[in-house]
């Protein structure tokens, strides 16, 4: 966290202008509408978490803005300019790079190898430039303080989950980019690597990219993020200061879509006390009237689905689900 | 790259990884590096060479005659074939993948250069010029056949096994065998390294000077340009050795094929002079040369690795899969062509059953005996040189051993087991290197 959370002043969205914002995605395969009219934005500077239960939209969502998807419709603009994204190439030319959760390295090849995968250095007589590729490698990993790699060319085999995810994450920043998607970067490490995992992702944000976290670690996601953006059903359910909310309210946000002032769907209608959460109203993607629940219900919930968020961090628990959902009605 | 201590910043808790350690560029530190990389499945050529060593050993010890002149040179040209068909399926095995129709591929495109040769009167190197090109484009349809129709490399390549048999039996004819006449197919003959077609003593001297020289001065260049960007290289004494082993051992190779090998010293005989290398050696060299460039200094070289360790990770890499898939086929076919007009020449002769039976496997027992291995993404060209002089010389030494009507079949049983014992190897090394725990 690079800001102090003591207050609950609203923080002026990252450094103004995002620099990847996405509005009113529609995205069906065949009869499934899986995006709908989803928004999104992520920042300079930031790491943007992008949160919500299986079959949310998340996959989906990312794939369209890494452009194995193209969307139907809706507005992709890219520093403030639309474009349009309609292959793996086209994102990449943008300067957006995907970390998928199965690492997409070459065991066999080493880790200068790997980071230059497709996009090789040749010399004179179309020779490889081992060197050149060599010290940029390096300099890419110290860069990133990375110092737990023996040697740059070890295979990649030879190592562990958290090395390969920081060759992984070290290979898509190595191109210049400026927006850098994490799909569950941490979801097969122990809790040491994932430490150090976080930290790069830190660092990354730090040096000045926009950074998206996919993950269903709320510790990960608390630890690390500075915005939120939630999605239920294929719908943005909330983009949010990760200053401005609690766990409990992220939880809520994924499992019901709505939390509070803040979601998609009014809970039960109350007495519309408008809040003073001025800045939850600015972010969120309220429809209509945004109503608070019954103080008791709500704390009630809140805590049967901290509860459930402590038991099964990180994993996913679709009885959680259920609980939070019935408990909300 | 530059490895701070561990002071500034918290340490986060997983700084126990490994010490930073400037590994490989000390003798010592290169020493550890490469049992280390024995340890997690990395043996490469290894095995082979030291069962190389053990076998010719053995032989020598058994049966004296096993090391004379002239069984020394009959050995290379016995291997050549086999060897030039590894290096092909060295390339499809880096895939995963594997061409069973690699031998009768190569019979194919043998029979139409002799029957192009003896009954079309054509030119000698139009001729092998059309048996490369039916290669490649037996190979481009395999691949095409795998690659894009999606059918299972085994499946295609049994099928062309099969087929490409009955177009041998086809072109062949009646006669049972073409034979290639001496006149007209001079130039290929000398591929053969029997009679006088041998290089000249001095050009074998040549041989060598060129390529220690070039192995040195390249090893140098690497060495020299690593160390001025900063980067650790091979110990320097290592170098060298590597250098004087391969000095010493070609000049011995190059001293005693030099010497007249002609059995016969009657009367009659007295004249004969059979020394000096045989051309085929230089073949081997260029390949070995050529081949090894393309696979490691080179972005396709670079790709088929990928491929071969993960075509996903490559797909989305950017690298196009199905074009790495075609061409490894296109490659192997291609090989398989040369393999086939080297044999040819050899024989003197294309039956109608060239390259069925157990050619295709011996090839492919010579690349898994070298260290390739058979789930892809790891093998070396070099590989193929080594496994192809194990699989010629148990040829050689069992047909010598064991005389009698079994002698052919111990011969098999043999070459099936040390084949198991490769693949075993590559299965072991497989799971040490951590690959199967996925």
């Amino acid at each position: 966290m690079t800001e102090t959370t003591t207050s609950v002043t609203p923080r002026t969205t990252g450094s103004g202008e995002p620099i990847l914002k996405l509005r009113a995605i529609n995205k069906s395969f065949g009869p499934v509408h899986v995006l709908q009219d989803v928004d999104f934005e992520a920042h300079v500077g930031e790491v943007t978490a992008l949160v919500g239960d299986n079959g949310a939209g998340k996959s989906t969502l990312v794939k369209c803005i890494g452009g194995t998807y193209s969307i139907d419709s809706g507005e992709y603009l890219f520093e403030g300019a639309p474009v349009k994204v309609h292959d793996p190439r086209d994102a990449a030319s943008l300067g957006i790079e995907i970390v998928y959760q199965d690492l997409a390295l070459c065991e066999n090849l080493d880790i200068v190898a790997n980071m230059f995968l497709g996009r090789e250095r040749v010399s004179g007589w179309r020779t490889l430039d081992e060197n050149t590729m060599e010290r940029m490698a390096g300099e890419t990993l110290s860069g990133l303080s990375v110092r737990t790699v023996k040697s740059l060319r070890q295979q990649v085999s030879s190592l562990s989950g958290g090395q390969r995810q920081t060759v992984a994450i070290a290979k898509s920043v190595l191109w210049n980019s400026k927006v850098v998607i994490l799909d569950e970067p941490t979801a097969a490490l122990g809790v040491a690597q994932t430490a150090q995992v976080l930290e790069l992702v830190r660092r990354l944000a730090d040096r000045g990219l926009a950074v998206i976290l996919i993950s269903h670690n709320m510790r990960d996601v608390l630890e690390v993020a500075d915005r939120i953006v939630a999605l239920y059903l294929g719908k943005t359910a909330a983009q949010v200061q990760r200053a401005d909310v609690t766990q409990t309210q992220i939880v809520e946000l994924i499992t019901a879509g709505h939390s509070g002032t803040m979601g998609l769907v009014p809970a039960t209608n109350g007495n519309g006390n408008g809040n003073g959460n001025g800045n939850v109203a600015q972010v969120v993607e309220a429809l209509g009237i945004a109503d608070e629940p019954a103080a008791a219900a709500d704390t009630a919930v809140a805590d049967a689905v901290a509860a459930d968020a402590e038991a099964a961090a990180g994993t996913e628990e679709t009885d959680g689900t259920d609980g939070v959902q019935g408990a909300a009605e | 790259m530059s490895t701070q201590p561990a002071t500034e910043n918290k340490p986060s808790p997983v700084q126990d990884a490994v010490p930073p350690a400037k590994a490989a560029t000390t003798l010592l530190g290169y020493g550890r590096e490469r049992v280390e990389r024995a340890r997690g499945g990395e043996m490469g050529s290894l095995p082979a060479v030291a069962g190389l060593i053990v076998l010719v050993v053995f032989f020598w010890i058994v049966q004296p005659g096993f090391l004379s002149l002239y069984n020394i040179a009959n050995l290379v040209t016995q291997a050549a074939p086999i060897i030039i068909l590894a290096m092909g399926l060295v390339f499809v095995l880096l895939l995963g993948e594997i061409d069973l129709s690699a031998g009768t591929a190569s019979g194919v495109c043998a029979a139409l250069m002799a029957v192009m040769i003896v009954r079309h009167n054509m030119a000698w190197y139009f001729a092998v010029l059309l048996a490369v090109i039916t290669g490649a484009v037996l190979g481009f349809l395999i691949g095409w056949l795998r690659a894009k129709a999606r059918i299972p490399s085994f499946v295609v390549t049994l099928a062309a096994f099969l087929s490409f048999q009955g177009i041998v039996l086809m072109q062949v004819g009646k006669a049972g065998s073409v034979s290639l006449p001496d006149q007209a197919a001079k130039p290929i003959i000398t591929l053969e390294g029997y009679n006088n077609n041998l290089m000249p003593l001095w050009l074998g001297w040549v041989m060598l000077a060129v390529v220690a020289g070039g192995y040195a001065l390249v090893k140098l260049r690497i060495a020299v340009s690593r160390r001025s960007a900063g980067l650790e290289s091979e110990p320097t004494l290592v170098t060298v050795a590597k250098t004087v082993a391969m000095v010493i051992l070609g000049a011995i190779f190059v001293y005693v094929l030099g010497e007249n090998r002609a059995i016969q010293q009657n009367a009659f005989f007295n004249n004969l002079k059979i020394e000096g290398i045989p051309w085929v050696v230089l073949l081997l060299i260029v390949l070995t040369v050529g081949l090894t460039f393309i696979l490691s200094r080179t972005r396709y070289g670079r790709h088929v690795y990928a491929v071969g360790g993960n075509d996903e990770a490559s797909r989305r890499a950017g690298i196009r899969v199905d074009r790495i898939r075609i061409s490894v086929f296109v490659v192997c076919s291609l090989l398989a062509a040369v393999a086939g007009i080297v044999q040819a020449s050899q024989l003197e002769s294309v039956a109608s059953n060239f390259g069925a039976g157990n050619t295709l496997l011996l090839a492919v027992g010579a690349a898994v005996i070298g260290g390739t291995s058979l789930f892809g993404g790891r093998g070396r060209i070099m590989d193929a040189v080594w496994g192809g002089l194990v699989v010629a010389v148990i040829q050689n030494g069992m047909g010598d051993l064991i005389k009698g009507a079994n002698s052919q079949a111990w011969q098999w049983i043999v070459t099936g087991l040390v084949l198991l014992l490769a693949a075993g190897f590559d299965a072991a090394s497989r799971r040490v290197g951590g690959a199967d725990s996925r």
